[in-house]
């Protein structure tokens, strides 16, 4: 079974996002013995964000690895592992601890199949969280995907809802690349974080794959496309609803994955709506919010109506105070706002 | 070790505990019923030292506020013995405009250029520019000497021991500090390493190590007052490593259900364990007791009152700084 629209289950069983992920994991598990999680807590912990929980029980310590804080060490050692035909899961805690361990990554992780002349595969997931919003400050609220979207090799997903959280996994763990697996910590049904009302959603109980690299329509609208990921997807969808009372229909592209980047759903939404809004938890400057815009000049600059519009982290640090942090986040605000602006209202 | 000594090493322990007492009421004020990571007039992660005092007290009796010591993504407990100006970093950690960062920092990241103290969230990322800290005051001919804390978790990691080598290789005024609270967040430290001491670590880049068992604040500050001697005559950089204990979670909101040594951990607590032996010993009395508590609840509960009065920083702010 395959899902490639967002609105496809049909099933009342709901699911917070890490639930339906673990899902995806431990079904996974249960198929292929080749599959094992490691990284920093995912085991008694469960991780941090939720994301291991249950499998140690489940699985048991050899296939379910609490490592040491050497995160270098085990992603090169996941990468090993795939090299000899395992399919392991690394966890790196948080997207903005990339700095300690990228050499692995984005030159071992990333080339080593293009090196090989395509003779060696690294069937591996690396799951990182991602993002801000409850005050971690600068080194612990970063979305970091334009980073390891920008470097070529490794395939990267970003799912906003439980359902595409369950089938992105299992389509991250069959795949036989590199996949890098970037969950918001606002989308994960934390008990302990304010929740989005979607991080709570319908899962499909049975095993099905969310196809890496196909956008999906999480609102079709007729006047301006809002092309946006992962949390994001969740204030495009509120403004979108609110600003439907003031005439303006907004269409939410959810991306789902930024590599590959599924530019035909784009090309096909901004050539219907005639204006295009990007709005990205992301730095704004050389990321993808610029990314998808110049997809959209590139192929026919003459399908906007309107000059294009991003809202993105401003280049700057994410800053620790609330007030501060509200100012450079993609808010619904600064959604609002933008969408206005789009318009020429 | 003299009266004085030890007085002024209780009053230090007392001052940092009465600090993390209050941040830990402060923080969960606002907090309730329902615990929210985001909520309150101190949101983010919060990461607490209590129990770890011993390490910050007896190291840096040693220090002026021309040393430097670099920190960890918990580091009340050395900012406030290295004397980082108490408003300002309660202020930061409210996240207001009279905070060390003007609020753009919050609790990791602290940072008092007058007494050259910094931390940082990454784990033993705080090493390296003690390293260069130290360069910087051995090539202007000063004897100050840099402080490098990080947990026991962070010495598996390779930050860690490129440091260690290249102290060791350039003979830099540095101290390594290692505070071993056997746990790294739900990871315990035999499950991390197989090396039970980093003193052995220590002799394999040619340095000294030296590991102070049961938390002892007296063994620290001897075992430090070793070690900041050398650096500061230009013998080079060693290691301390410190038994201690996290007496809390490892962030304020941890279930701790991984913790299996919680039982016995009440009575490692340092700090009447401390008292006691002073009382004991004649050094302190009920009168003093009662003073010093009096005192760190009188120059915290100022600085908590500072920081509730600073006002929080215009949005807009958010802009500016990004570069000198
Ligand atoms: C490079 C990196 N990896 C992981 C983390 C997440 N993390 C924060 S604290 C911590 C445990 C640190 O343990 P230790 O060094 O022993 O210090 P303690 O928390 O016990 O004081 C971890 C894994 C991080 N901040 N940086």
């Amino acid at each position: 079974m395959s899902l490639t629209d967002a609105s496809a289950p049909t099933t009342t069983r709901r699911l917070s996002t890490s639930k339906a992920m673990v899902e995806a994991v431990a079904a996974e598990m249960d198929r292929d013995q080749d599959v094992f999680v490691m990284g920093e807590d995912v085991g008694a912990y469960g991780g941090i964000f939720s994301s291991t929980t249950g499998l140690l029980d489940r699985f048991g310590p050899q296939r379910v690895v609490d490592t040491p804080i050497s995160e270098t060490a085990f992603i090169g050692a996941a990468i090993g592992a795939a090299v000899e035909g395992m399919r392991p899961i690394a966890e790196l805690m948080f997207a903005d601890f990339f700095g300690v361990c990228m050499d692995q990554i984005y030159n071992h992780m990333a080339k080593i199949h293009y090196e090989s002349g395509g003779n060696v595969r690294v069937p591996m997931v690396l799951t990182t969280a991602v993002g801000g919003g409850y005050s971690d400050g600068a080194q612990h609220s970063q979305c970091l995907w334009g980073t390891f979207a920008h470097l070529p090799g490794m395939k990267v997903v970003v799912p906003s809802s439980p359902a595409d959280a369950k089938g992105l996994m299992t389509s991250a763990i069959r795949d036989d690349n590199p996949v890098v697996y970037m969950f918001h910590k606002g989308i994960m049904g934390l008990p302990w974080m304010a929740k989005n009302p979607r991080s709570v959603g319908p899962v499909p109980e049975e095993d099905y794959e969310v196809p890496i690299g196909k956008a999906a329509i999480a609102r079709p609208g007729t006047d301006v496309t809002i092309a946006t990921l992962s949390l994001s997807v969740h204030h495009a969808l509120d403004v979108a609803d609110e600003l439907a009372d003031n005439d303006i229909d907004c269409e939410v592209v959810d991306l789902r994955s930024l590599v590959p980047l599924d530019t035909d759903t784009i090309l096909e939404s901004v050539g219907r709506t005639g204006r295009l809004l990007v709005v990205d938890e992301d730095y704004r400057s050389f990321g993808v919010s610029g990314e998808i815009i110049a997809r959209v000049a590139e192929r026919d600059p003459g399908m906007l109506s309107a000059p294009p519009m991003r809202v993105a982290v401003p280049d700057v640090p994410i800053p620790y105070a609330r007030g501060l942090e509200d100012a450079v986040l993609p808010t619904a605000d600064r959604i609002r706002s933008a969408v206005f602006g789009v318009m020429g209202r | 070790m003299d009266t004085a000594t030890r007085l002024d090493l209780y009053r230090m322990m007392v001052l940092i505990r009465t600090f993390e007492e209050a941040i830990l009421r402060e923080y969960h004020a606002d907090k309730k019923p329902v615990f929210d990571i985001g909520a309150g007039a101190i949101p983010g992660e919060m990461h607490l030292s209590a129990g770890q005092e011993p390490v910050a007290a007896g190291v840096c009796a040693h220090l002026t506020s021309a040393d430097a010591v670099t920190a960890t993504h918990r580091p009340h407990h050395f900012a406030i013995a290295h004397g980082v100006d108490l408003h300002r970093m309660t202020a930061e950690i409210f996240g207001r405009v009279d905070g060390l960062g003007k609020g753009r920092g919050g609790h990791m990241h602290l940072f008092d250029p007058d007494v050259h103290f910094s931390c940082s969230g990454i784990i033993a990322e705080g090493y390296p520019p003690a390293l260069g800290q130290a360069m910087a005051f051995q090539r202007r001919g000063t004897d100050s000497v840099a402080v490098a804390v990080t947990g026991e978790g962070a010495a598996n990691q390779g930050a860690f021991h490129e440091s260690l080598n290249l102290a060791a290789l350039w003979q830099l005024p540095v101290v390594f500090v290692v505070e071993d609270n056997e746990w790294g967040i739900s990871v315990p430290r035999s499950a991390s390493t197989c090396v039970t001491s980093n003193a052995d670590r220590a002799a394999g880049y040619g340095i000294p190590g030296l590991r102070v068992e049961d938390n002892s604040v007296e063994g620290v500050h001897r075992a430090a007052a070793e070690a900041v001697a050398r650096a500061r005559t230009g013998e080079g950089p060693s290691l301390l490593e410190v038994h201690t204990l996290r007496l809390w979670g490892h962030f304020e909101g941890d279930p701790q259900g991984y913790r299996h040594d919680l039982d016995g951990v009440p009575g490692r607590d340092p700090l009447p364990t401390y008292e006691q032996e002073l009382r004991g010993d004649g050094v302190l009395d009920e009168a003093t007791v009662k003073s010093v508590a009096a005192e760190a609840a009188d120059r915290v509960e100022d600085a908590i009152a500072f920081a509730r009065r600073s006002p929080a920083p215009d949005p807009k702010a958010a802009f500016d700084l990004v570069f000198a």
